[in-house]
């Protein structure tokens, strides 16, 4: 019997949704719900009210981002609020809220009892976190416009709009094939067995691998869009982003979702650049070019201006 | 392309000027847009490209009878990733501030089409000593663009070179962007065309 599609897609959009819902948990009974306020404060938010000479006590908690537990964050100021149960810490600095925090309090005191201290986790709801990962690769740090990276690929296709969506879409796929390969290799295979040097080589190999891949499977299994897709995927490989997103993933220590993110935000970024400077330069056909200036190096200079406007993006954070 | 029947001063002055990677033949201008905002990055980088471009032409030029043409392409590659691996090692353990500030380009040598399309063209058909001097002309074609670039956006953007002051204030600040390093190629990319052009003009004339 065939158990219809339909009825595979609620337990597994469950899991998923249980999976991502579970970072926004506290780990303390008594803690009902952490999180960043502004740029540089935390709150916590008790279940009951806690006495105010312990809240405000700066000696009670300790706060560090958690892959360096050494080093202290300085806590300028605790407020508590008028109900007693919210503690908001103000710190000196700004935090990198892309990190998880971990603030560590003393036994807390609530109502003349003591009860066990605390050690608390502070993160972004993680869909904003991914999300952020996402529209970073795409936006605000463009791999072409802001980390100048596949610059040969990028002017080489960049001449047609047609050409240039072309190029992207066949270069979304390959990247997101090879990124979720790099990941699996490096987490369970480089990791474990200390072959992290390996990295170049194996990366490398990779990517060859699932452009060698890609094109066999799409020449079978759809020929339609392998007439129109197969020419680009010989450009994939020479492309630095391809081995660049396996390397920062690699550096980042990002899992499964984080990768996926990285991978798909990088090839539509390379898209969007791509579609923006092909409709910049088809026009230019029809400008009146000075002869030294005509071809690459205008090509250079509309890529320049690209690149200030897209400064502009630059520290934005939207979750 | 037979095997070549010129010098090894030839071979290094053809790198240099008339097949310079950067100008020239337009390939790996990631570096060239990314890293050029000082000439030190310029030096350090030509180094660790002319070091891999020299060692991985020699290599295929030394096994080249026993690669099977079908496999050619994917050859090529792992023997650059060794030898960037190589590279980028000894630049991790000798010279960290500099490795850092260079930060993913030293892996990313691996990618860049200049050094694919040398072993391409050229290793696989010379001998181990015309490979070696074609590796050298390219290694240092690449290192002069680069400074090149690094001169004028160091100059122009900080008043320095080297780090040492030279004009005492800053012209354009604009340059040291990251942005300008498009600006920068570009206006290079078209002075030289445009020098081309003149001195064509006047071949003519005459």
């Amino acid at each position: 019997m065939r158990i219809a599609p339909r009825a595979y897609l609620f337990p597994v959009l469950f899991l998923i949704a249980g999976f991502l819902l579970a970072g926004c948990g506290s780990d303390h009974r008594f803690v009902k719900k952490t999180a960043f306020q502004d740029t540089n404060a935390i709150t916590i938010e008790f279940a009951g009210p806690v006495e105010g000479s312990w809240a405000t006590d700066k000696s009670n908690f300790t706060v560090y981002e958690k892959p360096d537990p050494d080093i202290q964050l300085i806590i300028e100021d605790i407020a508590l609020g008028p109900d007693k149960r919210r503690v908001t810490l103000t710190f000196k600095d700004d935090l990198n809220q892309d990190q998880p925090h971990v603030v560590t309090t003393t036994d807390i005191r609530s109502e003349r009892r003591s009860l066990r201290p605390a050690i608390l986790t502070v993160k972004k709801l993680y869909l904003g976190h991914l999300l952020s990962i996402f529209i970073g690769a795409m936006i605000i740090s463009n791999f072409v416009f802001t980390k100048y990276l596949g610059l040969c690929v990028f002017f080489g296709t960049s001449q047609r709009k047609s050409t240039a969506v072309g190029m992207g879409i066949t270069f979304t796929m390959v990247i997101v094939v090879s990124a979720m390969m790099a990941w699996f290799l490096y987490q369970f295979v480089l990791k474990p067995y200390r072959l992290d040097f390996l990295q170049i080589v194996v990366f490398i190999g990779l990517v060859s691998l699932s452009v060698q891949a890609v094109d066999t499977i799409l020449r079978k299994v759809n020929p339609a869009l392998f007439k129109a897709f197969g020419v680009y995927l010989v450009l994939v490989i020479a492309n630095c982003i391809i081995i660049a997103v396996p390397l920062i993933l690699a550096d980042n220590e990002y899992n499964a979702f984080e990768s996926l993110m990285l991978a798909v935000g990088a090839g539509l970024g390379f898209l969007i650049a791509l579609f923006l400077m092909s409709s910049v330069r088809e026009r230019l056909d029809l400008a009146n070019v000075p002869p030294t200036f005509r071809g690459l190096p205008i090509a250079f200079v509309v890529a320049g201006l690209f690149a200030l406007a897209f400064l502009g993006f630059s520290g934005m954070s939207i979750f | 392309m037979p095997a070549t029947t010129k010098n090894s001063f030839q071979l290094v002055s053809n790198g240099i000027l008339n097949e310079n990677p950067i100008f020239r033949l337009a390939l790996s201008m990631c570096p060239a847009v990314g890293i050029s905002t000082t000439v030190m990055n310029g030096v350090l980088l030509g180094i660790a490209v002319l070091f891999v471009q020299v060692f991985s032409s020699c290599t295929i030029a030394a096994i080249k009878n026993y690669i099977h043409p079908r496999i050619r392409i994917p050859t090529y590659t792992l023997t650059i990733a060794t030898w960037v691996t190589v590279i980028d090692l000894v630049l991790a353990a000798y010279m960290p501030t500099a490795y850092k500030e260079m930060g993913i380009f030293v892996k990313l040598i691996v990618a860049f089409a200049i050094i694919t399309m040398r072993l391409e063209t050229f290793a696989c058909k010379n001998s181990v000593q015309a490979s070696f001097w074609d590796g050298i002309g390219m290694g240092f074609g690449f290192m002069f663009g680069m400074m090149a670039l690094g001169l004028v956006r160091e100059l122009l953007g900080m008043g320095t070179i080297l780090g040492y002051d030279v004009l005492g204030f800053r012209p354009l600040l604009f340059f040291v962007l990251p942005a300008a390093g498009f600006f920068c190629v570009g206006l290079m990319m078209g002075l030289f065309n445009y020098i081309e052009l003149t001195y064509n003009r006047k071949k003519k004339g005459t």
